[in-house]
């Protein structure tokens, strides 16, 4: 059974996202306002520019739907930009719209080694990723945030040497890389399984 | 010397190689597995790259303008302009001495912008910085590469530097945003090695007409390519000046194969909205903004128009109350040697 997956579509790569959902045998489509359709299995929040997409969650009244329908169990998928919105605790200022729910640490485009938010693109790179199940992949990354400190529950999904670039918390995943640049890889595998469950259990109406 | 030619290799992915091969433009690029550099035991040399670290390919430069689509990037000439423009919704910014209607007043020779403005500028904000290089000025993109910006505009609203040679843009790490009138000149660059392209359209002028005229002749060659049997392609490539391996990219991706802007003249939300209805992925804002009433409100106003283009009611709202927009020109009255559009091959 296909289950449909919204894509936050207003700025940055939900586009390739929609592409990728769409090469993997699911069905995405574009999400741009409230409320939530009754049979949304998961939600991507894309790669772009934390601040900006953040506004129009806010403007558009989805950052509360989305909060809601997250704290209901509903799975998310948040890369690089997606997963500053997602992240618990934030380094510098904040984006509004953020839905803080994944316990741990991030620090935007961090990857410049100076002071924090001092990366930019000569900082940007491609680098090989190993994975906790003993795969490796590449990954992609602009501007990309730094993960840390991750609390209790979180499972560490990825590492790009010791650093912690992939990370699952219930049914919440966060990438600090773009893989709807790169084909997906192993990061798609959990979160569309997590889709398929939660799309399956909610054959029967969720909402009283 | 073995550095540059595996970057070289790694960048071009094989493929058409083609235009603008100046070996003395080229910038050695990092292969240096620097990230994290403690303790993951980088195999690599300067003869053997790291195989676990690359930067400046292809995928991160189109990749940073991938993450630009859907926004408004905005010029802005101090640090209190840039934060503005970051709060009201940028996805970037583009750091200027000038912006272009004061440089068709001021008139002289446009150059790179100040290096400690545009380090002002990149202090103020966390979205990207970009700042503009003269066409062909290969050194001012190497100092702009040195400051560290996220993207460099060959701009034709600065004074050329040289009139038949572009920069060879594949010769850097940075990505490169170059302007177009049609799709032979949008290719030439992407062959070039442009990671993102715009409109020229008619910088400074408030006046629409010119990246309307762009965008929709971009389009209209597009429709032909996609449409062509594969046997017309070679003279289609001949006929609009470009290698047959750009067109083929074309027709791979069903579009123009990197992200495509609207530039030059934009001054409004619905100037904006009518850019993306055209079909493209997002919109260079110059003087419209810092030179009209409230710009802050105008930014926010052309920021929620890009996002939700295709909704009149949001655009009906957003144009309400947000100030006299700058007063622009009509184009047909500049004199030919005024149209900045006519500047580059």
């Amino acid at each position: 059974m296909t289950v449909r997956i919204g894509v936050v579509a207003f700025q940055g790569a939900w586009g390739e996202h929609l592409r990728l959902l769409e090469r993997l045998g699911t069905e995405g489509f574009p999400l741009r306002s409230g409320p939530l359709p009754e049979d949304l299995a998961g939600v991507v929040l894309p790669g772009g520019e934390s601040t900006v997409i953040g506004r129009h969650l806010v403007a558009s009244g989805l950052s509360a739907a989305l909060a809601a329908g997250i704290d209901a169990g509903l799975p998310a998928l948040g890369t690089c930009a997606g997963a500053i919105l997602l992240a618990r605790r934030l380094e510098g200022p904040a984006p509004e719209g953020r839905i803080p729910r994944v316990p741990f640490l991030v620090r935007r485009n961090a990857w410049g080694g100076g002071a924090p938010q001092s990366g930019t693109q000569r900082d940007s790179f491609e680098g090989v990723l190993s994975w906790n199940d003993g795969q490796s992949s590449r990954g992609v990354f602009i501007r990309a945030p730094r993960f840390d400190e991750p609390e209790e529950g979180v499972t560490v999904l990825a590492r790009f040497g010791e650093e912690p670039v992939a990370l699952r918390w219930r049914n919440l995943f966060v990438a600090a890389f773009h893989p709807e640049l790169d084909g997906g890889g192993p990061l798609h595998s959990l979160f569309l399984d997590a889709c398929r469950r939660f799309g399956n259990n909610a054959a029967v109406p969720r909402r009283a | 010397m073995n550095l540059n030619v595996h970057a070289r290799e790694e960048r071009n992915g094989g493929a058409e190689g083609g235009a603008g091969m100046g070996g003395d433009a080229a910038v050695p690029r990092e292969v240096r597995c620097d990230v994290n550099a403690s303790g993951n035991g980088c195999p690599g040399t300067d003869d053997v790259p790291c195989p676990r670290v690359r930067r400046g390919t292809e995928t991160l430069k189109e990749g940073l303008a991938r993450m630009q689509v859907g926004g408004v990037i905005m010029d802005v000439t101090n640090a209190e302009q840039a934060r503005i423009a970051e709060s009201a919704g940028a996805v970037a910014v583009m750091a200027l001495d000038r912006v272009p209607s004061e440089l068709r007043k001021s008139g002289g020779v446009a150059r790179m912008a100040a290096p400690e403005r545009i380090l002002e500028i990149r202090e103020a904000v966390s979205i990207p910085v970009m700042a503009k290089a003269r066409i062909g000025h290969f050194v001012e993109a190497q100092i702009l590469e040195a400051l560290g910006v996220d993207c460099i505009d060959e701009s034709e609203v600065l004074t050329p530097a040289d009139e038949e040679v572009h920069i060879d843009k594949h010769a850097f790490s940075v990505p490169f945003v170059c302007g177009c009138r049609n799709l032979g000149e949008a290719l030439r660059r992407i062959a070039e090695g442009a990671a993102m392209i715009r409109t020229k359209g008619e910088a400074g002028t408030g006046n629409v007409v010119e990246a309307v005229r762009h965008v929709r002749a971009v389009a209209r060659d597009l429709r032909r390519v996609l449409a062509a049997d594969g046997e017309e392609l070679v003279s289609l490539a001949r006929e609009l000046g470009v290698p047959v391996a750009q067109l083929l990219r074309c027709r791979e991706a069903g579009r123009l194969p990197v992200v495509q802007f609207a530039a030059g003249g934009i001054a409004t939300p619905a100037d904006a909205a009518l850019m993306m209805r055209l079909g493209c992925d997002g919109v260079f804002v110059g003087s419209a903004i810092f030179t009209s009433s409230d710009p802050r409100r105008r930014a926010e106003a052309i920021v929620e128009a890009v996002a939700h283009y295709d909704d009149p009611s949001v655009l009906a709202r957003v144009s309400s109350g947000i100030g006299e927009a700058m007063a622009g020109t009509d184009v047909r009255r500049l004199a030919p040697e005024e149209r900045l559009q006519e500047r580059g091959v």
